[in-house]
């Protein structure tokens, strides 16, 4: 299996030489094309720091980040850029589409900066939005939409370019329950049939329950890991409750 | 103390924002102070007393119109205040959340606008002291005065103007600042930035439909001016082409974005190539919201451009009318007929001799001061006014030109006469036959009506003799000395026609001996004594007066034109900026939303530079559309004053605008790219 993702001894500090603090401690995971991994802590334990610096949004302090074989640690500017448009797609947590475009040029859009001919890009949208359920939404504004057509919005938007790896922060953070499950379907189908891989972060059990594998991170650190091999998504949600109980209250919440 | 430090360390860490107020702020300061230090400079200046009434004159105008440029000021910085208040919502907020009173909050605003205006006082006078040196040399330029030495003049009495307007509209701004504080709601400071855009669509049919409307109406407003310029014999009808084109203009706007859309979206080549879909989303998204300032901004461009090349036109043709229609030194005319009763028969003898005759009787040798002298007679009755002149005619141009005196006696001349007068002046001599007359005249509605009667070739009946034309239009040339094509017409007429006994002024034209300028003014003082001296009325035209008059009113239109234009365009400029830096602040969030997918910088910036500019540019391109008609229009108002070229004054007005629009177009955009740079962790 090839690795998409290498990340080798990252670390991230912030504050002064006095008051330092250690945001991720010595991290290092790998993940394989086609895997969707969740990664789980609670507030404050480093995670989306974590998410932050494998989108370049935020750059290490120390250690590697290979995406597809190249190391983003070392990208600067325009190039960095470039890589963000080319080899990632990313959905956040509160959608952030652009309310003066309609669903399809929101869509359009990371298409376009890519130089790709309106034709070519007419083809691709018409089937992302196939793949998503949201055909009959595509010529209307983000305003008019509900919460979980608008995550699905954001996502084809940035599963579209083909990317190497999808970037999902907290994708289920501002959606209804329903919704919610609805899109993780769409996540799941999408890793499946279209061997998309996913990188998503989370404190939700639910949410990560649909994941192949999950990792938990506690103050910076790995804490544990668990795959979900043969099991239901039942059994890897009683699983990961187990894990979570064990890292303390501090996710009881996430229930 | 504490509200003080506050206020001073907001100051310096919103500079950025508030460069476009203080900058406009200075420039407002600095452009009042130099046109309210002008009478201090033409004190230092060595010019006539005829002058120094002109520029007593300009000097009056000049703080009459300062009075309305405060208001425009006064406007634009309560206009800029609020809006800086607004971007501040949230620090308010804050400040009210841990308890301070709003009372505190008015204070330190107070304090800040204090600060602000003490500090834009400052620099203002400052700039304004070295720029009104620079006028100075305009200004000995504008009224011909040797400047023979750089005196540094700073006028005090406009400095303390200055400061005195200044206060009042920052007072005026405190108090606006603490009613819109005390109105405040906390829940509405603190949520303000989260409000949620909701994107009104414009139905594009209908848009397409209202911009065709408007511009048809923009149309017809632009024929008034123009071509149907002769429709608008008097003053209130002036109104409706000028209402028509302010609706025109704000349905323009209003319909703009829709179609503007509408016709890029169906280029799809275009409109999905890179951020051009934002953009057009991003530009027809605010002008939905922006069309009254918008329409605002272009009309006072378009007042700001006609103003401009208006008056710099002006002043250009005066001066050069000057050597074409004031071709000699001096003009004498006396009366010689008293028709009225109550004169004494000493008077009426006395009027009956010509000017060389008078002047030999007081002793007074002209040929001793002037060179090229010719004499001429002018003759009028009863029987040949206008009324007679259009003949047949005069039925048909009465409906068209309301407002001509038709029963004026014309003014008739020899033809020998006029040759002398025209061969002195270097203008065109003729020749008539018999039973011939021409007309010259040069006064170019005048010509218009009269060439209407001489194309029908229209005959006349003048002292028992009927005449006809020998052109069938007007010829140019004039007698009399002017600064301006004012002659409405002479009669000319074969002198064996002329009967003498209806001579009624006697003229004399001639050139002075000397050559300088002072040598000249002494003569003059000299003749016009001798011209005094006669008892019968005299009148006298000079060269040197026309053009001291011609040159007063040339400079009294041009410092106002600049006033009133620099002001406008300032304003317009910076509504247009602060309009634009908020929403650049407002669209932040979006354009790091377009970094985060992977757009370049380059690719942002020049996002945010076509934004910008495109919205600069509408209303300009849209005042420039109505300018070229409006100063078409203006020439024909002024044409009296001569048809000088427009191309040198169009340049200047371009060189302004450019410098100045084009400054706040530059601050704007470096602005708002630090706005929304990206600020790494």
């Amino acid at each position: 299996m090839e690795n998409i993702l290498k990340i080798e001894k990252i670390e991230k500090y912030y504050g002064s030489r006095f008051s330092l603090t250690k945001a991720i401690d010595n991290i290092s995971f790998e993940v394989e094309k086609g895997e969707f991994v969740a990664i789980m802590g609670s507030s404050g334990s480093g995670k989306t720091t974590l998410l932050n610096c494998i989108s370049t949004i935020d750059s290490v302090t120390s250690g590697h980040i290979y995406v597809g074989g190249v190391d983003i640690t070392k990208l600067k500017g325009n190039h960095l850029n470039k890589f963000r448009r080319e080899e990632l797609g990313f959905v956040f947590q509160d959608f952030n589409l652009l309310d003066t475009l309609t669903a399809y040029e929101n869509i359009a859009l990371s298409l376009s900066i890519q130089n790709i001919p309106p034709k070519e890009m007419e083809e691709r949208i018409k089937n992302v939005a196939d793949n998503l359920n949201i055909k009959d939404v595509l010529k209307k504004y983000p305003y008019q939409m509900s919460g979980g057509q608008k995550q699905r919005v954001a996502s084809a938007r940035a599963i579209i370019t083909n990317p190497k790896l999808v970037l999902a922060d907290e994708p289920t953070g501002a959606l209804d329950s329903k919704s919610a499950r609805m899109l993780l379907e769409r996540f799941n189908y999408l890793n499946k049939e279209l061997e998309a891989t996913i990188l998503m972060v989370t404190h939700d059990a639910f949410t990560a329950s649909y994941a192949t594998r999950v990792i938990f991170i506690k103050d910076g650190k790995i804490f544990n890991e668990l795959h979900r091999g043969e099991n239901t998504r039942k059994e890897f949600f009683d699983q990961i409750i187990d894990v979570v109980t064990l890292l303390g209250g501090d996710l009881n919440d996430a229930l | 103390m504490m509200l003080c430090r506050l206020s001073l360390k907001n100051i310096k860490k919103s500079i950025k924002d508030y460069a476009i107020y203080f900058f406009t702020l200075i420039l407002g300061v600095a452009i009042f102070y130099v046109f309210n230090a002008i009478d201090s400079q033409t004190v230092t200046m060595n010019v006539t007393s005829s002058t120094q009434e002109i520029i007593k004159l300009m000097v009056n105008m000049l703080s009459g119109v300062s009075v309305f440029v405060a208001f425009i000021l006064g406007f634009l910085i309560i206009y800029a205040s609020r809006f800086l208040i607004k971007r501040r919502n949230k620090e308010f907020g804050i400040y009210l959340i841990l308890g301070m009173s709003k009372r505190k909050i008015s204070m330190i605003l107070f304090l800040e606008t204090l600060f602000i205006g003490l500090l834009s006082l400052i620099v203002g006078l400052a700039l304004g002291t070295l720029l009104s040196q620079l006028m100075s040399l305009v200004v000995a330029n504008m009224f011909e005065a040797n400047m023979t030495k750089f005196t540094f003049v700073f006028s005090k009495s406009a400095c303390i103007k200055t400061i005195l307007y200044f206060a009042i509209m920052y007072v005026l701004v405190m108090v606006f600042n603490t009613i819109i504080i005390s109105k405040c709601k906390l829940i509405d400071l603190l949520h303000s930035n989260k409000k949620s855009e909701i994107i009104k669509l414009k139905n594009p049919i209908l848009c397409v439909f209202i911009f065709v409307v408007s511009v048809s109406i923009l149309g017809y407003a632009y024929f008034l001016v123009t071509a149907g310029f002769k429709n608008l014999d008097s003053a209130d009808k002036i109104f409706k082409p000028i209402i028509l084109g302010v609706v025109s203009t704000f349905l323009i706007f209003w319909s703009l974005s829709g179609l503007l859309l509408k016709i890029v979206k169906s280029l799809r080549k275009v409109y999905y190539k890179g951020l051009n879909s934002f953009i057009l989303r991003q530009i027809s998204s605010k002008v939905n919201t922006t069309v009254f300032s918008m329409t605002i901004i272009c009309l006072m461009l378009f007042i700001t451009i006609c103003v401009l090349s208006a008056s710099l036109t002006l002043k250009n043709s005066l001066q050069a009318n000057i050597e074409k229609l004031a071709p000699a030194d001096i003009q004498i005319t006396k009366r010689m007929n008293w028709v009225d009763e109550g004169h004494t028969k000493e008077d009426i003898e006395d009027a009956k001799k010509d000017l060389l005759e008078s002047f030999s009787d007081s002793h007074f040798n002209i040929n001793d001061y002037v060179k090229e002298l010719v004499e001429v007679n002018i003759y009028e009755t009863q029987d040949l006014t206008l009324n007679h002149t259009l003949g047949t005619l005069l039925e048909e141009i009465r409906k068209q030109y309301i407002f001509l005196r038709y029963d004026e006696e014309e003014t008739i001349m020899k033809l020998s006469d006029y040759n002398k007068i025209a061969n002195l002046y270097g203008n065109k001599e003729y020749s008539l036959e018999k039973e011939e007359y021409l007309i010259v005249a040069d006064f170019a509605s005048m010509v218009e009506v009269r060439n209407i009667a001489l194309s029908k070739k229209e005959t006349i009946t003048v002292f028992g003799h009927t005449l006809k034309p020998k052109y069938t239009e007007c010829q140019d040339g004039f007698v009399e000395l002017s600064a301006q094509h004012i002659n409405a017409g002479i009669i000319v007429i074969p002198d064996e026609v002329v009967d003498e006994n209806y001579k009624t002024h006697n003229v004399l034209v001639a050139n002075y001996k000397v050559k300088t300028k002072e040598e000249k003014m002494e003569i003059e003082s000299i003749m016009i004594k001798a011209s005094e001296n006669i008892p019968s009325i005299v009148y006298y035209n000079t060269k040197l007066d026309i053009a001291e008059a011609s040159i007063g009113l040339g400079a009294l239109v041009t410092f106002i034109g600049l006033y009133l234009g620099i002001i406008f365009l300032i304003s317009s400029a910076a509504i247009l900026a602060l309009k634009e830096l908020s929403e650049s602040s407002d669209n932040k969030e979006r354009y790091n939303m377009l970094r985060k997918i992977g757009t370049d910088e380059k690719m942002l910036n020049k996002a945010l530079f076509r934004q910008i500019a495109i919205f600069f540019l509408v209303p300009l391109l849209l005042a420039i559309i109505h300018s070229i008609f409006g100063i078409t229009f203006s020439v024909k108002i002024l044409e009296m004053f001569g048809n000088e070229e427009l191309l040198p004054s169009i340049v200047m007005t371009s060189v302004f605008i450019v410098i100045i629009y084009g400054s706040y177009f530059l601050i704007t955009y470096t602005c708002s790219k630090n706005i929304i740079k990206e600020r790494r962790r």
